[in-house]
């Protein structure tokens, strides 16, 4: 039986690494991606101009302003003189805040009163803004905090501290996430074309009459891709501490135990993908059809707590939403083991799902 | 320039040299021939012969690198498209429309006068006789009946030159007579018919013939004329069904034999010249065994031309091991069923293939003979019914069966983004040979299909002949008892196809049973017993000759064929079911 296997697995091999251009295309786009993926989608806002209808004229306003115009986020101050220029400024886009200042702004730090500042956001780029309005909340928090111990008057004051990532770096999020991303594109694609392809060529009945048993076939066919997914995640998990310089905190081999359990779920889904289509054309479509809602429902683009209910419930069932817990955990938090382990059985139930499922198609779909 | 003079050739190709690789051979070497009006031209070849590179020349789809082609007196790349019908091979059909749709969309292609067509389309589909279809999807149709739409899309636009690539490919005995028919009729009617084919058996009922070979005219003229070099030359030997593979291989190593072959229990020699009627004792045959002359065909002065056929003995069946002889039978089907919904695919099949013997499987397409082969091999499971395979049982021991039988499929369906070498390893490997064994298993078939110079290459670019030979090589490398071909020898040159059967016939002298389907009917010949499967149903058993008797006694014919048969045998079974 293994003599068998073994011959399977080195054909399979072969099918993928012998044409030099599959060899290259196998390794290199999963690169370009991670560094592309990796700077493309940046979560920090920089190079904003913030506009400033300032109406006060007292010491504290223009340090206010100092502080906007000292902030590295920010490129520019675009200087407002009506509510109407404010409006304009926004409506096309020339800033995406403007801070309003009072009149009566450091008559009432003065007085002890509490002071208000107004800022305008543009709603269209919520996120951006989001972010932004986190920017000027921090400035006028710092502000705040300088005058506290000359003043008794309360303010609402926040010391931000963020775990795991104190920068806020956004690159510590997306590279231990794009290590998901990146090899379930590439996972799925492989393994969803190793059947379909022998299908569209007629090489199927050729394997099916041999005296490979079904089990052996899922076997041989299981082994190449896991074993490309591995070396790319493997690749990544070198290159992401030492070129991108994300900290690697947590337990290599609890990483590699989960993303055993991952890419076997990877494997099973992409082989349901390969067993149900008949051509190769089918099962590239097929891949689409799946990669798109997993990449969304993953947590990478936006988190999976704040998706409705059943949305949540409909992600348990893809297996890259588990394994980035993992990979982010590992990465930056030093996940524990029983940590690890409570995202890792999803994904061993997914596997056999998903693998016992192909092997009867394959049989079922020969009929 | 006169254009569309009639007495002259509708289209001419004179010298005309076409290479699609810089330092390859050529597709097409210094080819000329003439399609004249009125008649049926023959062009017959191998696969990889050139023969779609010429009609693809003669349509204007391509340019030549060297000599003319010319359609109605104007090169053929700015000649009057509508004058011209082309039938591409494989169906250039829409599955996805009906009859009348793919009709419509060539009259439209074709911008045939609104005003014209209801008429046309009438005539065309009364022709083909598929008014009855008319809302049919194509890719519903039958490979015969899509055929015919084929043509009558080619037609759609009354051609003076009407070319037809392979239109008898995938398409059973009944229907290539029905579509010969039609054609003829239209050639009768002025036009101008190419037909290009890789039967022999079509090229000898052609008006004439060119026939190619590795992109060289071999011969261009009269059938009858090439059959005609080598008469008197031909001869069969009744020396009774047992031994005759023996005696076929004492025959082809006699040298004054240039080919021979299998007919039914009889041999059918061709002789080299001037050596006369062949004698019983220099072949082995018994002295009173009756020797008679016979008209030669067409294949056989083919084969003559290119030299003969291979020797007689077969390297491989000399290193094979011997099968161990049992009263038991190799291959049992027992009332075999199939359904498919509510389609019965294939209904109460049995038959019984004693150890050492070939049986065939024929049938016209879509009949069952495809569906019974699957379930005897494990790629189907019957509905109801059973079978065992080298004492396997099909329903317990699947893999135990699978392991005992070596399989080559229709078309060549090895990995042929693998080299040859990483084939080989494969499938001894899958097969269970490890070590030693698959490397002395390897080393063997390698000699003996001269794959050495192959190895590196992906088997995918090989030629055909060497294509089939390797996948004859990793069907046999673990020496099964039992051998499953579907359609072996399809497209290949007769010389390869005679090479093959040298092997198969040396393998079942040591004792492996071959169970083969076919459409070929000289490969048919070469079985002990055939069954003949028609609607899902096992219509006729029995050996070659029995077949021929049954057929002449209902049809009243003389010497008949074994496609004559074939043909008899449907009919009468269709006049039985409408009696019904």
């Amino acid at each position: 039986m293994w003599g068998r296997i073994y011959a399977l697995i080195v054909k399979e091999m072969w099918a993928i690494l012998r044409d030099p251009r599959a060899r290259v295309i196998l390794v290199v786009p999963p690169l370009v991606q991670l560094f592309v993926l990796g700077f493309a989608t940046t979560l920090e806002v920089k190079n904003i101009d913030v506009g400033v209808y300032n109406r006060d004229s007292g010491a504290w306003s223009t340090e206010f302003v100092q502080r906007l115009a000292g902030s590295p986020n920010i490129r520019g101050l675009v200087w407002i003189r009506s509510p109407e220029e404010l409006r304009s400024a926004i409506d096309n886009q020339r800033v995406i805040v403007a801070v309003s200042i009072d009149q009566r702004f450091s008559a009432d730090i003065e007085a002890g009163r509490p002071a208000t500042i107004q800022a305008v956001f543009d709603g269209r780029r919520s996120n951006a803004a989001q972010i932004v309005s986190g920017y000027i909340e921090r400035i006028v928090g710092e502000m705040g905090a300088s005058l506290a111990p000359a003043s008794a008057s309360p303010r609402s004051l926040s010391v931000l501290t963020n775990w795991f990532n104190p920068n806020l770096d956004y690159l510590w999020f997306t590279m231990p996430a794009l290590i998901v991303i990146i090899s379930t594109v590439s996972g799925l694609g492989i393994t969803a074309l190793s059947v379909a392809r022998e299908r569209e060529l007629g090489t199927f009945d050729q394997l099916m009459v041999s005296p490979l048993r079904v089990h052996e076939i899922l076997i041989g066919k299981m082994v190449p891709p896991f074993l490309v997914g591995l070396f790319n995640a493997s690749l990544y998990l070198i290159l992401i501490p030492f070129a991108f310089g994300v900290p690697l905190t947590g337990s290599v081999p609890l990483f590699y135990l989960a993303l055993t359990f991952y890419l076997l779920a990877l494997v099973g889904v992409g082989m349901l993908v390969s067993s149900l289509a008949q051509t190769q054309q089918q099962a590239f479509l097929g891949v689409f059809l799946v990669t798109v809602p997993a990449t969304l429902l993953s947590g990478y683009a936006s988190p999976v707590d704040n998706m409705p209910g059943w949305l949540q419930i409909l992600a348990q069932a893809n297996p890259p939403k588990h394994f980035l817990i993992v990979s982010e955990g590992v990465f930056l938090k030093a996940m524990p083991a029983l940590d690890v382990l409570s995202n890792t059985w999803p994904l061993v139930i997914i596997a056999s799902v998903t693998l016992t499922a192909s092997a009867v198609l394959f049989r079922a779909r020969m009929e | 320039m006169e254009v569309g003079n009639m007495d002259g050739p509708v289209a001419t190709a004179h010298e005309v040299t076409k290479r699609f690789a810089k330092d390859g051979p050529p597709a097409l070497d210094a080819v000329s021939i003439d399609i004249v009006a009125g008649r049926m031209t023959g062009l017959v070849g191998p696969d990889g012969a050139g023969k779609t590179t010429l009609i693809r020349l003669l349509a204007g789809l391509l340019d030549p690198d060297g000599g003319t082609v010319d359609v109605q007196n104007l090169p053929a790349v700015d000649a009057d498209h509508a004058a011209i019908g082309y039938m591409p091979q494989r169906f250039g059909l829409y599955e996805d429309l009906s009859v009348i749709e793919n009709l419509s969309l060539y009259a439209n292609l074709r911008g045939l006068p609104a005003s014209e067509r209801d008429a046309r389309f009438r005539e065309l589909l009364a022709f083909t006789d598929l008014e009855r279809f008319r809302t049919r999807l194509a890719g519903k149709l039958s490979g015969g009946m899509k055929q015919k739409l084929g043509l009558a899309c080619a037609m759609v636009k009354a051609p003076k030159l009407l070319l037809l690539d392979e239109p008898g490919v995938g398409v059973d005995p009944v229907s290539r007579r029905e579509l010969w028919a039609m054609v003829r009729n239209l050639a009768g009617e002025g036009i101008g018919v190419l037909w290009s084919t890789a039967y022999l058996d079509e090229a000898e009922k052609c008006d004439t013939v060119f026939l190619l070979n590795e992109g060289k005219l071999l011969y261009a003229g009269e059938p009858a004329r090439l059959t005609g070099r080598i008469e008197g030359r031909v001869y069969r030997v009744f020396a009774g069904a047992d031994g005759r593979r023996k005696l076929l291989e004492r025959a082809l190593n006699d040298k004054d034999v240039t080919d021979g072959t299998i007919q039914g229990a009889s041999l059918r020699l061709v002789m080299k010249p001037d050596v006369g009627a062949p004698r019983p004792a220099a072949i082995g045959a018994p002295a009173d065994c009756r020797i008679e002359a016979t008209a030669p065909r067409f294949e056989d002065a083919f084969v003559d031309i290119l030299g003969g056929g291979p020797p007689g003995t077969s390297a491989l069946a000399q290193a094979y091991r011997s099968i161990p002889q049992t009263q038991e039978p190799a291959i049992v089907a027992e009332r075999l069923t199939k359904q498919f919904g509510a389609f019965t695919a294939a209904s109460n099949i049995s038959f019984s293939v004693p150890r050492g013997q070939i049986f065939g499987l024929l049938g016209p397409n879509g009949a069952g003979k495809s569906t019974t082969f699957k379930m005897l091999c494990g790629l189907l499971t019957p509905t109801s019914g059973g079978g065992q395979v080298a004492g396997h049982d099909l329903r317990k021991a699947r893999a135990e069966a699978r392991q005992s039988l070596g399989y080559m499929a229709q078309k060549f369906s090895l990995y042929g983004d693998l080299s040859v070498q990483q084939n080989l390893n494969f499938f001894s490997g899958v097969y269970g040979l490890t070590g030693t064994r698959q490397r002395e298993a390897i080393g063997r078939v390698v000699e003996i299909f001269h794959l050495k110079d192959y190895l590196s290459v992906n088997s995918g670019t090989m030629p055909l002949g060497f294509k089939q030979r390797l996948a004859l090589a990793c069907a046999v490398m673990h020496q099964p008892p039992v051998l499953f071909l579907d359609e072996p020898t399809s497209g290949v040159d007769p010389i390869v196809r005679r090479e093959f059967w040298t092997h198969i016939n040396g393998l079942v002298e040591h004792g492996v049973t071959v169970l083969v389907t076919t459409h070929f009917m000289d490969e048919a010949e070469y079985c002990d017993r055939i069954a003949l499967i028609y609607r899902g149903e096992e219509i006729a058993i029995g050996t070659p000759d029995d077949l021929k008797t049954q057929a002449a006694a209902k049809a009243g014919l003389d010497d008949p064929t074994l496609e004559d048969a074939f043909i008899t045998l449907i009919e009468e079974s269709d006049k039985q079911r409408e009696a019904a």
